[in-house]
């Protein structure tokens, strides 16, 4: 991985909200094709430091390098046309909307028909149908409502979606955390195809099995720092779940629950 | 789920019957409700002059009103917003030209061009409150309602005093702008009809030998045009994407980048044109501007609305049933008066189909979003 140049870089990210300082000094790559688990326990700091990434907040200290230059996104707009894409946990999805609408929403193809400009309703339903057929998802049709979806068909539909519009660097905020073992499954697959596509994956997860399903590397955030970087088989499970809850508490309470944790 | 089968088929999704499809049409239950009415009314009015032409011209007119004024409100709620302030709206905006138009002596096409500016600016400034603000539109609107109500009373008393100004139809007199909403089209066809016998003529009188329907007023225009123009928007353009997206979930369409503030004061402003278009036909056709003009009518623009298909919460619905919703509303308006029944008791009618339609929506609903 040492000739292929890390598409984002956020190098000592630090970020204080008034006098809490919910990020000190974090440090995290992302190379093109690799899934890049970000674990940590609640309140470790995940979010603020995706929100950073994905635009959201300014951090206020810290670089961020995208493509090699620096870079200084506004707002998530700035992120997005970057190719940045962040699939939110919630909140991705329009239920009362078919998929093909939902899949284009903010980016509506246009049909020009003399000065007027329509909706290319035939296009987005063909590019639907086969977007999802490549992700397995068979859709009845473009028309289905999302809302008809389980919760692992429509987090593939945001991913799929964001993969079409070009994203470069994928988001994943929890993905998993509210599905079935199933639904699990097909998600991590869909994961594992995005990252097949030379897109670099960054999946926020604070469960340690589903990260080691398809993570390359990982990184532990632990009260806004890092605790490194560890390479796929470098790390057992055990570790990690020690450095996210951190450590001596959770040996004690492993003990008691008989190491099922 | 369904990845998992080889066949690619789900074994556990039924295939959808065809009456279940078209259930969940928003247009479903317009659709049933206006032939029902139609049938009912032919079979208990049909003798009494409800379907001879002056009769359809009674109760298409009563119907064009509700639908523009529905169209405005199914878009806006649509968008996840409700305009309360439509009704204070109508008596404001007809009020307004009245003003400009008579009291000023402006001519006609600049104090409707006037007016529907400001109600414009009006229906923004609803529309800014509410999104910066993030208080329900219920509320803010609500607040326009009087407000608007009130300056409707206040001006003409002040200026005036009294509450109705009268002389619009002289001061409209050859006005383009005031033909465009007062005037009426095809009258030479309906002057043709009225020849032929296919429409009834005038027997005796000043109009003796005119047809008893002249023409179709530019109000039935305006309905059309707005119907038209209201779905294609919706269902055909972009935006129309975005108004669904803004009522389905505000916060899902913002993280997709649709601009949903600016769709929501757009729709906003929107709802106000609609009314204003309304009230301007309607100073046009009385020719006086009353201060009492357009009251409860917010309410009947969103129970046209609801009996169309669309859902309260906003995310669903259509232009087209808003517009048979109004149908239905104006013609069981005026049917009821055609077949002799107590006029009061299309209130009853109001409130049991607004239930209705109600509960029928959130069924259907149900069934769109697999809900149990």
């Amino acid at each position: 991985m040492s000739d292929v140049k890390p598409i984002i870089e956020m190098t000592n990210i630090e970020k204080h909200f008034g006098s809490v300082i919910a990020l000190a000094g974090v440090s995290v790559n992302v190379f093109p094709g690799e899934c890049h688990c970000l674990l940590g326990d609640n309140g470790a700091g995940k979010s603020t430091f995706i929100k950073t990434m994905s635009g959201v907040h300014q951090p206020t200290k810290g670089e961020i390098t995208f493509e090699g230059a620096p870079m200084h996104f506004n707002d998530p707009r700035d992120a997005i046309s970057a190719g940045i894409a962040t699939v939110h946990q919630h909140l991705a999805m329009i239920p009362l909307m078919s998929v093909s609408r939902n899949f284009f929403m903010g980016n509506e193809p246009i049909k020009k028909v003399g000065p007027m400009k329509f909706f290319d309703h035939e296009y987005a339903n063909r590019v639907t149908m086969e977007e999802m057929r490549k992700m397995g998802i068979n859709l009845r049709g473009p028309d289905q409502a999302v809302g008809t979806l389980s919760g692992g068909e429509r987090q593939t539909v945001a991913i799929a979606r964001a993969v079409h519009f070009g994203a470069k660097i994928l988001i994943l905020d929890e993905p998993t955390s509210a599905l079935g073992v199933r639904q699990t499954a097909n998600v991590l697959a869909t994961i594992d195809k995005v990252r097949k596509q030379g897109i670099g994956v960054v999946f926020i997860t604070h469960n340690v099995r589903h990260a080691l399903a398809v993570g390359d590397r990982f990184t532990v955030l632990n009260r806004g720092k890092t605790l490194g970087t560890a390479k796929r088989g470098e790390v057992t499970p055990e570790e990690l779940q020690d450095m996210m809850a951190g450590g001596q508490e959770m040996v004690a309470l492993e003990g008691s629950l008989g190491g099922t944790v | 789920m369904s990845d998992a089968n080889s066949s690619g088929v789900d074994e556990r999704i039924k295939q959808q019957s065809r009456m279940r499809q078209a259930l969940i049409r928003p247009e479903l239950g317009g659709i049933c409700g206006t032939i029902i009415v139609f049938v009912l009314f032919f079979i208990f009015a049909s003798d009494s002059g409800m379907f001879n032409a002056q009769g359809v011209m009674n109760w298409s007119v009563v119907s064009a009103q509700f639908m523009i004024i529905a169209v405005g409100a199914c878009l806006l709620m649509i968008a996840g917003e409700f305009d309360l302030s439509v009704g204070s709206m109508i008596g404001f905006s007809g009020m307004m030209i009245a003003i400009f138009g008579v009291t000023l002596a402006w001519p006609i096409w600049m104090a409707i061009i006037v007016t529907f500016i400001m109600a414009m600016a009006i229906g923004w400034l609803n529309g800014f409150i509410v999104v910066r603000t993030g208080l329900p539109s219920f509320i803010v609107t609500l607040a326009f309602l009087f407000i608007l109500r009130g300056f409707t009373i206040f001006l003409p008393q002040v200026i005036e005093r009294k509450t109705i100004i009268g002389g619009i139809k002289d001061a409209a007199e050859g006005d383009w702008l005031g033909a465009a909403f007062g005037g009426k089209i095809l009258t030479g066809l309906f002057q043709w009809f009225g020849d032929m016998g296919i429409i009834a003529t005038f027997e005796r009188g000043t109009r003796a030998g005119q047809p008893v329907v002249d023409g179709i007023p530019m109000l039935i225009v305006w309905a059309i045009g707005l119907v038209i123009v209201g779905h294609i928007l919706l269902t055909r353009t972009q935006f129309g994407n975005w108004i669904f997206a803004s009522g389905g979930d505000a916060e899902a369409a913002r993280n997709s980048g649709v601009p949903v503030n600016r769709v929501k004061i757009s729709m906003f402003m929107f709802s106000a044109f609609c009314a204003t278009v309304f009230a301007t036909c309607q100073v046009m056709e009385f020719g006086s501007a009353g201060a009492d003009r357009g009251l409860l009518k917010e309410f009947e623009a969103i129970i046209a609305v609801v009996i169309g298909g669309a859902l309260l919460t906003g995310g669903y619905g259509s232009v087209i049933g808003a517009a048979l919703g109004a149908l239905i509303f104006g013609v069981v308006q005026q049917g009821l008066f055609f077949a002799g029944v107590e006029s009061s008791l299309f209130r009853v009618f109001l409130g049991v189909i607004l239930l209705g339609a109600v509960i029928l929506n959130t069924y259907i609903r149900r069934i769109i979003t697999g809900e149990r």
